[in-house]
């Protein structure tokens, strides 16, 4: 059993920083939505706020390691230009567009990911900071409460984009 | 609870427009990448990684600045959350928009 540098950064980039990744947001999203005045108790609230601050910081920085692997580590073999007459199984983006019926994947699916996925670690880190600094006001301020849910929820979104055509990606012209 | 609220919302609301403005810049940078040539080669700040290393560095540069100055201005202040709120919401849109291939496309030269 054994893997090259490059399949050993390609999966963590995407499965294990994408695994902590969802897990934290999974983590983050049920601590906002609980962090309502009328559900908290005095005893619990402040472990529930450092358990989100935690949660909300660990999805952020995952995010940026992932698109900072992916674009500086990962994307630079993906995109090497083949010499003349070279097996291209060892150039995805040149094997994928080599042919019609898969060309589609870096065409579309790449260009997509690659661009949509650095949008996510911007809204996490705004997220992160507000829980940071207002911590138990969110509490008294729904409005504020609400906006990091959709501002989470859109980081979730972006980042899910760029990882499940990653994922089909991969699987179409694995990276060796 | 106790606890009242007491900070203002300026340092939240810098921290969501800047969150826009710099997924706005990404969306922008990679439409101009695409519409022009020159532009595309002034992106490409490390040749393996092509123009995508200078859209995302530039953009998060963007980010910062615009994070840094919002909330010099604004952080002991209260904004009008709906100003702020439609500005986020307005900009993070742009970025998804300009972002998607088929829109950031249609700028790019026939070949």
């Amino acid at each position: 059993m054994k893997m090259t540098a490059i399949e050993l950064w390609t999966a963590l980039h995407g499965m294990v920083f994408g695994a902590v990744f969802l897990l934290a947001f999974a983590g983050g999203l049920a601590g906002l939505y609980g962090l309502r005045r009328e559900w908290l108790t005095t005893a619990g609230i402040k472990d529930d706020v450092r358990r989100l601050t935690a949660g909300t910081w660990i999805m952020a920085i995952v995010a940026w390691l992932t698109v900072i692997v992916g674009t500086w580590i990962v994307y630079v073999p993906y995109r090497a230009e083949p010499p003349e007459g070279a097996d291209l199984t060892k150039y995805p983006k040149f094997k994928l567009t080599s042919d019609p019926s898969t060309a589609g994947w870096h065409e579309f699916g790449m260009e997509w990911k690659e661009h949509i996925a650095w949008i996510s670690p911007m809204l996490a880190t705004a997220v992160a900071f507000v829980v940071l600094y207002y911590g138990l006001e969110i509490a008294e301020r729904p409005y504020l409460r609400r906006a990091l849910i959709v501002l989470f929820t859109l980081s979730f979104v972006a980042a899910g984009i760029a990882g499940l055509f990653g994922a089909f990606i991969t699987k179409a012209a694995p990276l060796t | 609870m106790t606890e009242r609220a007491e900070k203002p919302n300026g340092p939240a609301a810098a921290a969501f427009v800047a969150a826009g403005i710099g997924s706005a810049a990404l969306g922008v940078f990679t439409m101009l990448a695409e519409t022009f040539e020159g532009v595309g080669s002034l992106m490409e700040l490390y040749a393996p990684v092509g123009p995508l290393s200078g859209k995302t560095t530039f953009a998060m540069v963007v980010w910062l600045v615009a994070w840094g100055v919002l909330h010099a201005a604004w952080r002991n202040k209260e904004v009008s959350w709906k100003m702020v709120w439609t500005l986020t919401l307005v900009l993070v849109g742009v970025g998804f928009v300009l972002t998607f291939p088929p829109v950031f496309l249609v700028f790019a030269p026939e070949e």
